[in-house]
């Protein structure tokens, strides 16, 4: 028996009262919050969300250009060490090239030192030779002026004379 | 969408469940209301009126308006006994017999007083009778007793069961009226098409004169219409909708304030609180179904979910007079207004296009079925939109309250107490349940009416994509 019911069920029924007061509160809140709520609030979130999005943009960018400074510093002393490398190696042929000139220069100086005496060797030893041809000759002349004086005097004695004179040339 | 999908199903559900319990308990009622005349046709209580009218009052305190209320009032009613039917000054039986279906009525209906427990506060009246203008005064001049009825007549108005209603005859006198306990009560009368309907009568000196309800715009259709007066006055409903105003105007001004002052930092308190809802409608419900327009019709968006999720929540606050405002369909017919304004004032050459001569369908198609159909749909998806939050929450509001009744119709008011005990017992496992289902319900209800709106606006503001 639903009559009683629809008798008393009252919140079917639309009130003009509440209607009309549901209408003014419900557009006065829409009106305030909108202007002074929602509105703001919507581009306050909006603002955050865009400087939470730069921020985390400017961090990944800064990592980026911290991953590359790291790359690039890394570069810069693999380079560092290869000319390092470079030039110690260049340093030690320097070295090698100076030590092995050095060392042909003192071959050569000395070989030129012994040549050098070589030849003042043979110099003197040709001075030598012809003093001694020199001499030789004059002692010849000698031996033979002597032996000339002394061919007067017996065979005998003129043998043992040159005997005696040939002996005195060994002795010098 | 299936997630959407889900969440109406579960919606469904829960109406139909809802529904099955409103059905099974108002037999219920209507059974105890035939037993009820049947005894007290045989009653004899003349010789004992004013001993039954002030225990009835101490004993039967069951018109309480608040969940929590009912619970403790449940002992009170156990000290009662089997008598409840009182004669006023017309030797009228004013039957107080507890039925549950009317008590729930009772409970969700919108009031001229504010019920917290035993307190009634009075309400500003603002009533218009065209044959005499306006009157504005308190509903305190009533004198309401503890079931809502005035004791006193004020300008010909006069209070029964919390509402406002007016002796249209001439020869009630106007001004203040005495009238006592009991003076303003319901009848059953054959209305103008034979059916039985309960009216309110007065008794003022040994004569009872018949009352007008107020004016209600449903044409007749549900047992209202139009009457000797218009009530504006600012109810029980009213004054929820102000105070859950403020609330929210409160947090809302605080949050944005919030973030005028501390720009550039973390949010911080109530903002923390809020700000993830606020984002929720934002991004779930805005963004999807409205493009690159969703700044335009955010405000509008948020204005109705949490306008109607701070009314859903404040009439389940146990002690606060459990308000029934979203259950109210004057309430859901005006934000179903608003909605099908902004929808179709917004709508563009494209939407009307589809509406009124959908394109790639033969003219004699469009005439005859399909135009009709989309003009049709423009006016059906608001009034959807109304029913859906109204019958929801009021079933909800209902549940509850028939829940708590059947303390009373178990313990026979008052008659079995340990019946009554044995009822509370699971009648407060059973409201628990209800509550927290009614807390989920004011969740979702919001949800859905503010998602179907932003995808009728949606549709109304989409661009053609050729």
């Amino acid at each position: 028996m639903s009559y009683i019911i629809l008798a008393d069920f009252s919140v079917i029924r639309p009130d003009f009262g509440l209607f009309f007061w549901t209408t003014v509160i419900f557009l006065l809140f829409w009106f305030l919050m909108s202007k002074f709520a929602f509105k703001p609030i919507a581009e306050a979130l909006q603002e955050r969300q865009r400087d939470i999005q730069d921020s985390l943009d400017e961090a990944k960018k800064a990592r980026e250009d911290m991953a590359n400074l790291k790359s690039e510093n890394q570069e810069l002393l693999r380079q560092a060490q290869e000319e390092r490398v470079n030039i110690l190696r260049e340093a030690k042929e320097a070295k090698d090239s100076i030590i092995a000139e050095a060392k042909n220069k003192a071959r050569d100086e000395a070989k030129k030192i012994v040549s050098d005496a070589k030849t003042q060797i043979e110099n003197q030893k040709m001075a030598a030779i012809v003093e001694m041809k020199n001499q030789s000759g004059r002692m010849a002349i000698d031996i033979a002026e002597k032996l000339l004086k002394s061919e007067l005097k017996g065979e005998g004695a003129n043998e043992s004379f040159v005997q005696r004179l040939v002996d005195e040339v060994k002795l010098n | 969408m299936r997630k959407y999908f889900l969440s109406f199903c579960c919606i469904v559900c829960l109406s139909l469940f809802a529904s099955a319990q409103h059905d099974g308990h108002n037999h219920d009622g209507h059974d105890h209301s035939g037993h009820d005349h049947s005894q007290h046709q045989h009653g004899d209580h003349s010789g004992h009126n004013h001993s039954h009218d002030g225990h009835d009052h101490s004993g039967h305190d069951h018109s309480n308006h608040d969940h929590g209320a009912h619970a403790g009032h449940a002992h009170a009613a156990d000290q009662g006994h089997g008598h409840h039917g009182t004669k006023n000054g017309c030797g009228v039986e004013t039957h107080h017999e507890f039925k549950p279906g009317e008590a729930a009525f009772h409970h969700i209906s919108d009031q001229n007083i504010y019920s917290i427990g035993p307190f009634s506060l009075p309400l500003p009246c603002f009533l218009y009778a065209p044959e005499k203008g306006w009157d504005v005064f308190s509903s305190g001049k009533f004198y309401a007793d503890s079931h809502g009825t005035g004791e006193k007549a004020y300008n010909k108005y006069v209070l029964f069961e919390g509402s406002v209603r007016r002796v249209q005859d001439a020869s009630f006198p106007d001004g203040a009226v005495e009238l006592g306990h009991h003076a303003v009560f319901g009848k059953k009368l054959k209305d103008a098409k034979g059916k039985d309907k309960e009216f309110a009568f007065v008794c003022y000196n040994g004569q009872q004169y018949q009352c007008d309800s107020k004016s209600t715009a449903d044409a007749g259709m549900f047992g209202g219409g139009i009457t000797s007066f218009y009530d504006f006055s600012m109810t029980k409903n009213v004054v929820s909708m102000i105070l859950v105003f403020l609330f929210l105007a409160w947090v809302f001004l605080s949050m944005a304030k919030s973030y005028k002052a501390r720009r550039g930092m973390a949010p911080k308190g109530i903002t923390n609180f809020m700000e993830p809802i606020f984002i929720f409608i934002q991004d779930e419900v805005a963004k999807p179904f409205l493009g690159h327009k969703w700044m335009t019709y955010l405000p509008f968006l948020q204005c109705i979910f949490f306008f109607i999720l701070g009314l859903n929540l404040f009439g389940q606050v146990p002690f606060l007079g459990g308000s029934n405002v979203t259950g109210n369909l004057a309430f859901t017919a005006v934000l179903a207004i608003a909605a099908f304004l902004v929808t179709n004032l917004s709508g563009n050459a494209h939407y009307w296009g589809h509406t009124l001569w959908m394109p790639g369908v033969p003219a004699i198609l469009k005439i005859l079925v399909i135009t009709p159909v989309e003009i049709l749909g423009l006016f059906i998806k608001p009034i959807t939109l109304m029913l859906r939050l109204f019958a929801n929450i009021t079933a909800g509001h209902m549940v509850i309250a028939i829940f708590v009744g059947l303390i009373f119709v178990f313990g026979q008011s008052g008659a079995n107490p340990g019946a009554a005990y044995g009822t509370a017992v699971g009648s407060t496992i059973l409201t628990l349940f209800m509550m927290a289902i009614e807390l989920l319900v004011a969740f979702i209800q919001a949800f859905v009416f503010t998602i179907l709106t932003a995808s009728y606006i949606g549709a109304a503001v989409e661009e053609a994509h050729h």
